[in-house]
């Protein structure tokens, strides 16, 4: 697992019996190798860094506009299988108790900065108007898988809940616990954000099925949420609750997701 | 040379924002291949098409146990496997202790530890500079004339592209005149790098984000579709990683320090034509 940990791993200066300018060369090398390590470590230089995700994100909104629709696929292209990464069965005890149940007792909140804030069951949901939709599903590791979606669209359940005019971003509330069993009691549970452009997007689905089968647990069941133009650690899986807020700083590491408390981008539409 | 040399006669041959914006290349490109050989490394594997066939990718590189608990590196090109152990697949963090599992080795990366998420901020802060920097470039060369005076080939010169790849093959460089000009084989390098293998990374680099895609439906189809670009990419930045080679060598073999202090200070003394005329 990617962690934000690093420690540095000075390469030693290599030995004499080179030319001088080989060795300067070398010596220039390692100097700048050590230095973007020791950069790596430095938290400003890094918050620096990911400031550019500031600029990728508004350039994207200019070029792209709002509601452009990621790509659709067609029933050919849907992969045999559905790779499945993170969490594969959450062991957290709540989530372990619904799964018994087979989610009959399972309900998704939605709350925060809404007018009339309230739960759904898997059968309300169902029940609902619904959108399927075959896309690509971009890893952040660089790999891609093509699965056929059916869910209900984000924008029809905030339409009942009606979000007050200072809700700017749309919270995902997940079952399973990510840091390791030794360190429960502490709230790892996954979580993520998106703003108000995404959460109401045509293609953001809370699906409960996958190629026309109840979502399997290794992809998230009961819901997970489907964030067609970003890359896959936004989609959260394992959904137990939806939270309307202003702004994310206040909420665990404060940058608006598991991944992003660890280092990773909160916009990761590259 | 038993006769003392004759004062090098000196040119002023590269302008102040070329001296710039070339540096700022060195430091973009370098910090770009070193990160993204670290988000390499997060999936070492590529494919062609819309989505990755993770059972026959046509590049992948990994490890092998050796049974005595030690790992082995190999890397497997189109079904043909390969030892890469020490560097490829499996190689020591630092040059110390024992082999670890790891695509590229901890000196080629950014950061040397495993890191995607950094490696990712480290690649696109310094993709943004980059592109800036090329937009600016482009725009100095066209509008300077530095594009059409130095850049492009003249007829004549293309007509003796054979001499020129000879003299190159010889390790000949010009001297006197001919030296205030780039020849011809450089004139092609350099347009191929500029308006080929830079467009390629950069446009393939944006098909990769799930974002661009949507710009209009279907475009990175036109490179075969993301996984393609994603392989794409890595073979037009190993493109630029060879261009980048043979352009160090060129240097250190024609005169390094003149070459260098050019390209900080801007003179370049010509060498003195040895040529005997006809």
């Amino acid at each position: 697992m990617i962690r934000k940990t690093i420690s540095s791993g000075r390469p030693k200066t290599a030995p004499s019996r080179r030319t001088a300018l080989r060795a300067a060369l070398a010596g220039v090398g390692t100097v700048s190798l050590a230095g973007c390590d020791r950069l790596s470590n430095n938290a400003a230089f890094v918050d620096v860094l990911k400031s550019a995700q500031h600029l990728s994100h508004g350039a994207h909104k200019l070029v792209t506009g709002r509601k452009a629709m990621a790509q659709e696929f067609s029933q050919a292209d849907v992969a045999a299988h559905f790779k499945a990464n993170g969490t594969l069965v959450p062991r957290d005890a709540d989530y372990q108790a619904l799964l018994k149940g087979e989610f009959k007792e399972w309900k998704l909140q939605i709350d925060g900065l809404v007018e009339t804030p309230a739960a759904f069951t898997l059968a309300d949901l169902r029940a609902m108007p619904s959108r399927t939709q075959i896309t690509r599903h971009d890893c952040v590791e660089g790999w891609s898988t093509i699965g056929k979606w059916k869910g209900v669209q984000l924008s029809h359940l905030l339409d009942q809940v009606k979000p007050l005019p200072n809700a700017k971003f749309v919270v995902f509330r997940c079952a399973d616990s990510m840091d390791g069993p030794s360190l429960d009691g502490h709230d790892s549970k996954y979580y993520e954000s998106v703003d108000m452009d995404d959460a109401y997007h045509l293609q953001t689905v809370l699906a409960y099925e996958l190629n026309d089968k109840p979502l399997p647990v290794n992809n998230g069941a009961p819901l997970r949420a489907r964030i067609e133009r970003q890359l896959g650690y936004k989609h959260a899986k394992y959904l137990m609750r939806i939270e309307l807020v202003e702004r994310f700083d206040q909420i665990r590491g404060g940058q608006g997701g598991y991944w992003e408390d660890n280092g990773y981008e909160w916009y990761a539409g590259i | 040379m038993t006769s003392p040399a004759p004062t090098p006669k000196r040119i002023y041959r590269h302008r102040l924002p070329v001296r710039v914006m070339h540096w700022i290349n060195v430091i973009c490109l370098t910090i770009l291949l070193m990160s993204g050989l670290q988000i390499f490394n997060a999936h070492p594997a590529l494919y062609w098409g819309k989505d990755s066939s993770f059972d026959k990718p046509w590049v992948s590189i990994g490890a092998l146990n050796t049974g005595n608990g030690g790992v082995t590196g190999i890397t497997t090109i189109a079904g043909h496997r390969f030892s890469t152990d020490g560097v490829l697949g499996a190689s020591k963090i630092g040059g110390e202790g024992a082999n670890v599992v790891r695509a590229f080795p901890s000196w080629a990366t950014i950061p040397s530890t495993q890191s995607l998420a950094l490696g990712r901020n480290w690649h696109f802060f310094f993709a943004w500079l980059f592109v800036l920097n090329g937009i600016a470039y482009v725009a100095y060369a066209v509008a300077s004339g530095h594009l059409t005076r130095d850049l492009l080939p003249t007829r004549s010169e293309l007509r003796n592209i054979g001499r020129s790849i000879k003299d190159h093959l010889l390790f000949r460089h010009e001297t006197g005149e001919a030296a205030k000009r780039y020849n011809v084989l450089q004139n092609l390098a350099y347009l191929a790098v500029i308006f080929g293998l830079l467009p390629l990374v950069i446009v393939a680099g944006m098909a990769m984000s799930p974002r661009l895609d949507a710009v209009f439906t279907g475009w990175i189809e036109l490179l075969g579709g993301r996984q393609s670009a994603r392989t794409l990419h890595f073979l037009a930045a190993a493109g630029l990683l060879l261009f980048l080679l043979v352009h160090v060598f060129e240097v250190l073999i024609s005169g390094a320090w003149n070459q260098i202090r050019s390209m900080v200070t801007g003179w370049y003394a010509l060498p003195a034509d040895k040529k005997v005329k006809s």
